[in-house]
């Protein structure tokens, strides 16, 4: 492999990582910071997918779509937990199981009647659809550079939100020890419900800016989810640091073993899971 | 009035002896003399247009003989497969245990159909399958009471490999989902490449139904073939032709695919999709008289354009007329059925083909290029085609 090639796949791998980092990070911090499981964070993702379909139809801009697709996602977050998994915090991690397994069932029924059964690509906004030259043949799509761009700047925020502010400083306290935090007088019932709308952001952001490159379809949201619990089971459960590193992990066996060993391309991320669990049963970064 | 009677006091029979005690299919089935066709085709999901276009296609074939089959009334049965291969052999039971039909047609996914299979086999149902290409059903698990209309997996790409070595494009790389159909089509264009004296330079696979192709598109760029040979279908089809091009691979490299790529996507791959050459047992321009002629009628009786499943579904329609013709109807005269079913010549709009020992078409081959959303006949890449049939053992 000469060095253009090795440089336009470890691009491929950045950008794919980042974008798993998106919705592990989202995923563990709610499991991290209010205990549940949530097998339902890959229908996130796709609704994020479809609404930047369905907006872009509607707006014909991209930015437009994710921007607005944003606004209702933290609404449909909010509410699913003010609805429903604030009843599921101390209930057992199986309750939390089936209810986000059912959710799975019931999201993908709502896509089908609302959006059909159809698969839809969403077009590269005009002014990113270009490439960039690395050699005569090789050459880097903009769109994927500005994608994994949005991703470091939103992996950024959320470290700064998180070690940095007042807000993040509650999160981490309730996280930490929920009784003690409640009797010094901080609303934990809104911070869990900022916590999950912006998980639940995080992935519907990543399905939204994924959209034009890995299409629309049904069910796009159980493979991605599968990887994001290999993701979160790598880096440690419930840290964000960890996810980190294991997303980028996962994004570079992923992207070389399709690339050079093909015929296990569809293990590869496995085996390395494997690999893991077997010198550090509880991930990388453990809390 | 005497039908209302008729109706009347066959109904009252028929209450009669269920309160008997007696079986009620088996006594709806000894008063009626229809013969009793069930589809077992996905009517919803993914491939719901493809289930549509083959029900149409059988039920024209039955319109064009009035209706029915060897002089007997037809009565239908439907079940929604929903392309599950969990529910298949659950759905096909339903189909020959409760309805009691007498032909099984079914179906699209290949997954599905090993589960019809299982229950033809076990139950001596007659099976026509319009779509499936999956090997294993006209090879080693070949059964008497089996029949395919359609194609296998690696019968279009046994086409290609000849055609591209021929077309001055001697190093390729193939890619595909790894799963049994991209497996399957793999196979025959292993076959015919290399047997024409192309090399395969590597083998690219990606698991299905993931659409991220950058990283391989990569990997292709760095290796510079003279053309790539692929397998995809449906959606991930139309993104796999708009990727290649958005690459840029389309300027230096021909792109070049079993027929699937391009059948029923080329709205939505747009002007990436121009000048992919695909080999496949139909076109939209064939220009025969026989092909112009059914889809005028098609287009007359669904206000739709056919594609290469009407076709198939209306070719499962003419063998079992051919069937049921020459047994007069009586479809439990099983061994003059399958004889007359085996020695058909059937009059396709995809052109005359014939039926291989092991119950699949040996059929002709066409190239066809995408140009402005059709798929453009251009000529035949190999004439006669046959499956290998390996392993196939009718007794």
């Amino acid at each position: 492999m000469d060095f253009a090639n090795l440089l336009i796949q470890l691009l491929n791998s950045l950008q794919y990582g980042l974008l798993l980092f998106m919705l592990a990070a989202g995923l563990t911090l709610i499991f991290g910071i209010m205990g549940v499981v949530n097998l339902a964070h890959g229908s996130f993702y796709m609704l994020g997918a479809y609404l930047a379909w369905f907006l872009v139809g509607q707006f014909n801009s991209l930015v437009v779509a994710i921007v607005l697709g944003t606004m209702l996602a933290v609404v449909f977050g909010w509410l699913l937990e003010w609805l429903l998994f604030r009843h599921f915090y101390k209930r057992d991690h199986l309750d939390q199981v089936l209810l986000t397994f059912g959710l799975i069932y019931i999201f993908e029924e709502m896509r089908s009647i609302l959006w059909g059964d159809d698969v839809h690509s969403v077009p590269v906004p005009e002014m990113l659809n270009w490439s960039i030259p690395l050699t005569d043949n090789l050459s880097y799509p903009v769109y994927r550079l500005v994608m994994s761009g949005v991703c470091v700047a939103l992996a950024l925020g959320l470290y700064l939100l998180i070690s940095k502010t007042r807000l993040g400083m509650k999160i981490r306290a309730g996280a930490f020890n929920r009784e003690m935090t409640e009797s010094l007088g901080i609303n934990i019932r809104l911070i869990h419900g900022v916590v999950f709308a912006l998980g639940v952001a995080l992935a519907a952001i990543a399905g939204m800016i994924a959209a034009p490159i890995s299409s629309v379809y049904p069910g796009m949201g159980s493979s991605v989810l599968i990887m994001c619990f290999v993701v979160v089971v790598i880096g440690g459960i419930g840290s964000v640091r960890g996810a980190l590193v294991a997303a980028l992990l996962v994004g570079l066996v992923d992207t070389f073993g399709k690339v050079l060993v093909p015929q296990i391309a569809g293990m590869a991320v496995y085996m390395l899971m494997a690999l893991v669990l077997l010198y550090k049963p509880e991930g990388l970064f453990k809390q | 009035m005497t039908t209302r009677r008729i109706v009347l006091t066959r109904s009252a029979a028929v209450i009669g002896a269920a309160s008997s005690g007696l079986l009620l299919p088996q006594i709806v089935r000894a008063q009626s003399n229809k013969v009793r066709v069930g589809f077992m085709l996905p009517y919803t999901g993914t491939f719901a247009q493809l289930g549509a276009a083959i029900e149409n296609g059988f039920r024209m074939a039955l319109n064009e003989q009035g209706g029915k089959l060897g002089g007997r009334e037809v009565e239908y049965f439907k079940v929604d497969d929903e392309s599950n291969p969990a529910k298949g052999i659950e759905n096909a039971t339903r189909l020959v245990q409760r309805d009691k039909v007498d032909v099984l047609v079914g179906t699209v996914h290949s997954g599905v159909q090993m589960g019809i299979h299982k229950v033809a086999r076990d139950t001596g149902v007659l099976n026509l399958i319009p779509n499936a290409g999956v090997h294993i059903a006209t090879r080693a698990q070949c059964a008497p009471n089996v029949f395919r209309t359609s194609f296998t997996n690696s019968q279009p790409t046994l086409a290609l490999g000849k055609a591209m070595v021929a077309n001055g494009h001697k190093k390729a790389v193939w890619i595909t989902w790894s799963y049994a159909a991209g497996d399957e089509a793999f196979e025959g264009f292993e076959q015919s490449y290399t047997a024409a004296g192309g090399t395969i330079m590597k083998k690219l696979g990606l698991p299905f139904p993931n659409v991220e192709f950058q990283a391989l598109l990569t990997e292709i760029a760095s290796l510079k073939p003279d053309a790539v040979a692929c397998f995809f279908a449906g959606g991930g089809a139309a993104k796999f032709m708009s990727d290649f091009a958005a690459a840029g691979l389309n300027k230096s490299i021909q792109l070049y695919g079993s027929g699937f790529l391009t059948e029923g996507v080329l709205e939505a791959a747009g002007p990436a999709a121009n000048g992919v050459l695909t080999t496949m047992h139909y076109g939209d321009s064939l220009n025969t008289p026989r092909d112009k002629q059914f889809r005028l009628e098609y287009a007359k009786a669904f206000k739709l354009q056919p594609d290469v499943y009407a076709v198939q579904g209306y070719d499962t329609g003419l063998l079992l007329i051919k069937g049921a013709n020459a047994v007069k109807g009586d479809l439990n005269n099983k061994k003059a059925l399958y004889a007359a079913m085996e020695g058909a010549v059937i009059d396709s709009p995809r052109g005359k083909w014939t039926m291989s020992k092991a119950h699949n078409p040996i059929q002709d081959m066409y190239m066809r290029k995408v140009e402005n959303k059709e798929n453009k006949v251009i000529g035949i890449a190999q004439k006669a085609v046959a499956d290998p049939a390996t392993g196939c053992r009718m007794g």
